[in-house]
């Protein structure tokens, strides 16, 4: 039976992502844990987590989570990083007056402003909380039966920008365009929450369950969720 | 294309079943919460929220375990709300699966407790529900005031200033409801809607007194509201939620179909 490590640190509500895994592969281990040992044994690594950047990397630091982030990547593991996560891998957020991250990816996370506005010249509020649409900019394995286009959930007041293009797997729009899921190698990270994304969401952990964390696309692996 | 308005169907739950009253009042049964839940997911609802009309110490138990069974079963945003008073309160829901809680009278008596909320679990999950009321007479400049005890007890203070205070506080979204047309399906007062909405930089969800789709859509277009609460209508199968997303898109609002 696979088995995949949610990493807990501390910041925000992971047990809707150990229960969303659940419902998509019944059996599977999901592990809630910072224990490296724990971590580093398991099939499948999430970084996961809400809240505020300058308190997540200094969760993740004192519980030494930076090196095992370090190590699982490095293992060839899939690794897949959601909301906080994504943010936490890029170089630098400007969050709490500006904070150091992982500097996995190179770029920034970006306040998206206080005078954000639509086409139409509406303003825009922030957090960019709800259901925005997610096109795809590459394929990935992660995209499988996933329609181009289609809507996942967000809460977020900082966005990403990539400073490499080919690491781009999707954007979105919200006043600005901006990165909504990031790759390299065995790391899919996404600034949605595919735990609360319904159909979509669960597809794309259904999707992250089969991968071997190899990028190219082969369809004979993909399957499709079926809720 | 651009960020959805969201519909969110509201499970008012006392004894563990979800029930609706008319001005708090005259109540009917709808059903089991998690089979309840689990039908609007099916139908598209963006979110769903849940509150505990009762929110007695002994209700807690149940209430918690309907979350937790609620969240293994429906892959949407979860807030929960009802008689929260301590961070060990949002605690218990966080970890039952809730993923935001929406607090009320306890912001009233303590405003202090919205930031300590904020602070320990991030402004995404802090919800401040406002009950408001309008105070001011025909032919006055119109106000409203916050109320509490399911919109029996006045509190002197102003509706939009309260908001900006929640918002400056640390809460993530403002879930307003306007208590003189609760469950009385005259719509949404939209005034206050549209002031508190073009007040605060964070999302607000209007509640109280959806009738029709009309309502939902004056919610948004008029009242300038980010997302549209609604018990009753479709509770009780006036509407489903694909038909009044249909609709809300053939006046022109962006949906999630």
């Amino acid at each position: 039976m696979s088995s995949v490590a949610v990493i807990d640190y501390g910041m925000g509500n992971l047990h809707s992502v150990a229960k969303a895994l659940e419902f998509v592969q019944p059996g599977v281990e999901v592990r809630v844990t910072a224990d490296h040992d724990q971590i580093l044994s398991a099939d499948r690594v999430i970084l996961p987590g809400v809240g505020a950047i300058r308190d997540c990397m200094g969760e993740i630091r004192r519980l030494g989570i930076d090196a095992i982030v370090r190590e699982v990547i490095d293992s060839g593991k899939p690794f897949l990083a959601i909301c906080i996560g994504i943010q936490a891998l890029m170089a630098h957020s400007e969050e709490n007056g500006g904070v150091d991250c992982l500097d996995y990816f190179p770029g920034n996370a970006l306040f998206f402003g206080t005078s954000l506005q639509d086409a139409q010249g509406e303003r825009l509020k922030v957090p960019h909380m709800g259901w925005n649409q997610v096109w795809q900019s590459q394929p990935h394995p992660l995209w499988a039966n996933i329609d181009d286009g289609s809507r996942f959930y967000f809460v977020h007041s900082y966005h990403i920008h990539s400073a490499l293009p080919e690491q781009v797997c999707a954007r979105s729009e919200y006043g600005v365009e901006f990165d909504v899921a990031l790759t390299q190698n065995n790391v899919f990270a996404v600034q949605f929450h595919p735990e609360k994304s319904q159909n979509p969401g669960l597809q794309l952990l259904s999707n992250f369950l089969n991968w071997d964390g190899q990028p190219s696309c082969d369809p004979s692996t993909a399957s499709s969720h079926t809720h | 294309m651009a960020l959805a308005k969201r519909i969110i169907p509201c499970l008012d739950v006392e004894n563990g079943r979800v029930v609706k009253g008319v001005q708090f009042l005259d109540i009917r049964d709808a059903g089991d919460p998690v089979e309840v839940a689990k039908r609007y997911d099916e139908q598209g609802a963006d979110e769903i929220t849940f509150l505990d009309i009762t929110a007695t110490h002994e209700n807690r138990d149940t209430m918690v375990h309907t979350v937790e069974k609620m969240a293994s079963q429906v892959f949407i945003p979860l807030t929960v709300g009802g008689g929260i008073r301590t961070c060990d309160d949002i605690r218990t829901l966080l970890n039952a699966g809730a993923d935001k809680v929406s607090i009320n009278s306890a912001a009233v008596f303590n405003p202090e407790f919205v930031r300590e909320a904020a602070d320990r679990f991030g402004s995404q999950c802090i919800v401040v529900a406002i009950d408001a009321k309008k105070v001011s007479r025909p032919g006055e400049i119109e106000r409203w005031e916050i109320f509490t005890h399911g919109g029996r007890k006045p509190t002197g203070l102003d509706a939009i200033a309260w908001a900006k205070k929640m918002v400056a506080l640390g809460a993530g979204e403002i879930l307003l409801t306007s208590m003189d047309q609760d469950g009385v399906k005259k719509g949404y007062d939209l005034g206050v809607t549209r002031a508190i909405s073009t007040a605060v930089s964070v999302p607000v969800i209007a509640s109280g007194g959806v009738g029709n789709l009309d309502h939902l859509v004056a919610g948004i277009i008029e009242g300038k509201a980010d997302a549209v609460l609604a018990a009753s209508i479709f509770h009780f199968g006036e509407y489903s939620i694909p038909e009044a997303k249909r609709y809300m898109r053939s006046k022109g609002i962006e949906v999630r179909l």
